[in-house]
C-alpha cells in the first residue's frame, strides 16, 4: 500500500510538470523549428500545419526548404540586427559591470546591520515592472525632458541633447533594467570572502589597491561572470528597451522579429530569425550553465 | 585596513542607488502634477487618478491582468513546486536530462521566442486566443522560476527530518505535506509572488498569445506609451509600483518574522 502511494507521489511530481513543459515548451519549439523550414506559401497565416495524415508526411518533408535561412543570410537588415544586438548587449554588459561592481563591493563592506536593508534596496526594483522602469526614462531623456532641463539650468549645455532614439538611450535602459542581475551574484561572492586574506596581505605590506586586484577581484570573478551572462543573454533578445528608447533607427533582433511577425506577418521568416537567435545564444547559455553548476556544487 | 564607510563605498552606494531609484521617484512625483506636461511641475493634484476611475478600457485591462496573474501564479506555484521536488528528490528517472533542460531553458529564452512559439502552438491546435492562452503561457514560463526558488530551499533542507518521517511509515506525499511543506513554505510563497509579478509585468508573451478579447494592462500601457508620456500613464504606473512594493515588503517582513520565530523556538528547545 505504502509503496503504491509512494509511486503515485513520484509519478505526479515528475509527470505533471514533465507533460506540461513537453506540451507547452518543447512542442511549440518544435513547431517553430518546422515552420522555419517551411515554404511561405504553405505557412501564410492562417496556416494549417499538417500533422494529421501520415500519408502526407513524406510529401510534406519534401516541401521543406532552407529558403528562409538563405533569405536572412542575404538580407543586410537581419545581419545588421544580429550584429547590432550583440554589440549593444556587449557594451551594455561592460557598462553594467562598471556601475554594478562598485555597488556590490560597497554593499559587501557594509556592516551586518545594513546589509539586509541594502540587499532589499537592490532587489526591490527587480520586482517592479520592466515596462514601467523603461517608461520612466523616456520622460527624463527626451529633448524637453528633465535631464536636459537640468543640464541647461546648470548652464552645461545650450541646446538640448538628443538622447532618446539613439543607442545611448538603449545603453542607459539596459544598464538600468539589468543592474540588479549584475549586483546580486557579485555581492554573493564578495560577501562570503574571507576578510582575513586581506588582513594577511596588508600585514605583508600589500597596498589596499594591490590587495584588491590580486585577492578580492579574482575571488569574485565567478560572480562577475555570472552577472555578465545574466545581463548579456537577455539583452541580446531584448524588445521593449530598443523599441521604446531606441526608436526606428536602431534595429535589435528582438525588435526585428517582432516587426517581421506583427507587421510583415511572415511567420516562416520570423521562425527562422528565432532559431538563429537561439543558436547564437546557445554558447553563452551553456557557459553560464557550467558556471552555475560549479557554483551549486561548492 | 580601510573598510566599511570609506568615501569610495559611500559614493558607490549613493550613485548606484540614486541611479536605481531616481527615475522611479520622478515618475511617481509627476503622476501628482497639475499640468498635462509631464516634465514641468505646476502644483500638486490627484486629478489623473480620478480620471483613471472613469477609463473603462483600463479598468477592464487591469481586471484581466489581475485574474491572469492570480490564476497563473497559483498553478505555476503548484507545478513549479512539483518540478523542484522532482529535481531534488528523484535524481534518477528516465528523461531527467530533458526534464532539467526544459525547466532551465525558459529562464534564458528570449521573450519574443517564447511568445512566438506558444502562439504557433495555439494556432496549430486551433485554440481560441484570449484569456486562457495568456494564462497558459504565463504558467509555462513562471513555473520554471518557481521551480528554481523552491529547489534552492529544498537543497538547503536538512533531509534527516524527512527520512525520519518515512522511517516511521509516512508516505512521501504525507511526509511532504506535514514535514517538508511547513519548512519550505516561505520559498513557495516567494515563488508565488515572483510568478504573480512576472505575469503582471509581461508585455511580450501576452502580446503574442492573446486575442482581441483580452488586453492586459502592460499591453494598454505599452500602446499608450508609444503615443507619448502622459500623466495618466504615470498614475497607473504609480499604482502598480505601490502594489508590488507593498506586497514585496510585507512578504519580506513575514519571512523575517517566520525566521526569527524559528530561531527563538530552536533556542527554547536547547534552553
Amino acid at each position: 500500500m505504502a509503496i503504491q502511494k509512494s509511486g503515485m507521489f513520484r509519478r505526479i511530481t515528475i509527470g505533471v510538470p514533465y507533460l506540461w513543459l513537453g506540451a507547452l515548451f518543447l512542442i511549440p519549439f518544435l513547431i517553430v523549428l518546422k515552420l522555419s523550414v517551411s515554404q511561405i506559401a504553405t505557412a501564410i497565416p492562417p496556416y494549417t500545419p499538417t500533422f494529421g495524415d501520415p500519408s502526407t508526411w513524406w510529401s510534406g518533408l519534401q516541401q521543406l526548404t532552407i529558403d528562409n535561412y538563405t533569405w536572412i543570410a542575404s538580407d543586410s537588415l537581419y545581419i545588421n540586427s544580429y550584429v547590432t544586438s550583440l554589440r549593444i548587449a556587449l557594451i551594455s554588459t561592460v557598462l553594467t559591470l562598471m556601475i554594478g561592481y562598485p555597488l556590490a563591493y560597497a554593499m559587501s563592506q557594509a556592516s551586518a546591520r545594513w546589509k539586509p536593508f541594502l540587499l532589499m534596496l537592490v532587489i526591490l526594483p527587480f520586482w517592479t515592472s520592466f515596462l514601467i522602469r523603461v517608461y520612466a526614462w523616456i520622460g527624463i531623456l527626451k529633448p524637453e525632458g528633465l535631464l536636459n532641463q537640468f543640464l541647461m539650468y546648470l548652464g552645461l549645455i545650450d541646446a538640448p541633447l538628443i538622447i532618446t532614439n539613439t543607442e545611448t538611450a538603449i545603453f542607459i535602459g539596459i544598464v538600468y533594467s539589468y543592474l540588479p542581475f549584475m549586483v546580486l551574484p557579485i555581492f554573493a561572492n564578495l560577501d562570503r570572502m574571507d576578510r582575513q586574506l586581506l588582513e594577511a596581505a596588508a600585514d605583508l605590506g600589500s597596498t589596499p589597491l594591490k590587495s584588491f586586484w590580486t585577492i578580492t577581484f579574482p575571488l569574485s570573478f565567478r560572480g562577475v561572470l555570472a552577472g555578465c551572462f545574466l545581463v548579456f543573454i537577455p539583452a541580446v533578445g531584448e524588445f521593449v528597451i530598443p523599441d521604446l528608447l531606441g526608436g526606428s533607427s536602431t534595429l535589435m533582433i528582438g525588435k526585428t522579429l517582432w516587426m517581421e511577425f506583427f507587421n510583415n506577418r511572415d511567420w516562416p521568416v520570423s521562425s527562422a530569425v528565432a532559431i538563429i537567435l537561439l543558436l547564437i545564444l546557445v554558447v553563452p547559455i551553456v557557459i553560464f550553465q557550467r558556471i552555475q553548476d560549479r557554483e551549486a556544487t561548492t | 585596513m580601510r573598510q566599511g564607510w570609506t568615501a569610495f563605498n559611500i559614493v558607490s552606494l549613493v550613485v548606484g542607488f540614486s541611479f536605481l531609484y531616481l527615475p522611479i521617484l520622478i515618475l511617481v512625483i509627476f503622476s501628482f502634477n497639475e499640468s498635462r506636461l509631464v516634465t514641468v511641475w505646476a502644483g500638486f493634484s490627484t486629478k489623473w487618478y480620478g480620471q483613471l476611475s472613469s477609463n473603462e478600457g483600463l479598468i477592464d485591462a487591469a481586471w484581466v491582468t489581475l485574474r491572469v496573474g492570480v490564476l497563473s501564479a497559483s498553478v505555476a506555484t503548484l507545478l513549479g513546486t512539483f518540478a523542484a521536488i522532482a529535481l531534488t528528490r528523484y535524481t534518477r528517472f528516465r528523461g531527467r536530462v530533458l526534464f532539467t533542460g526544459m525547466v532551465y531553458a525558459p529562464l534564458v529564452m528570449p521573450e519574443v521566442i517564447t511568445g512566438l512559439s506558444l502562439l504557433l502552438l495555439f494556432v496549430a491546435i486551433d485554440f481560441d486566443r484570449g484569456f486562457w492562452t495568456v494564462t497558459l503561457a504565463h504558467i509555462t514560463f513562471s513555473m520554471c522560476f518557481v521551480a528554481i526558488v523552491v529547489q534552492t530551499k529544498l537543497l538547503s533542507l536538512d533531509r534527516s527530518l524527512e527520512e525520519a518521517a518515512m522511517d516511521l511509515g509516512a508516505t512521501p506525499a504525507r511526509t511532504f505535506v506535514s514535514i517538508t511543506l511547513p519548512i519550505i513554505w516561505p520559498a513557495v510563497a516567494a515563488g508565488w509572488l515572483l510568478a504573480f509579478t512576472l505575469s503582471l509585468d509581461d508585455l511580450v508573451v501576452a502580446s503574442f498569445t492573446t486575442g482581441p478579447a483580452a488586453t492586459t494592462l502592460p499591453m494598454k500601457i505599452y500602446s499608450a506609451v508609444r503615443l507619448g508620456v502622459t500623466p495618466e500613464i504615470n498614475a497607473v504606473c504609480t499604482i502598480l509600483i505601490g502594489v508590488v512594493t507593498v506586497a514585496v515588503l510585507v512578504a519580506t517582513l513575514l519571512n523575517k518574522r517566520h525566521e526569527v520565530r524559528k530561531a527563538r523556538e530552536r533556542q527554547d528547545a536547547f534552553a
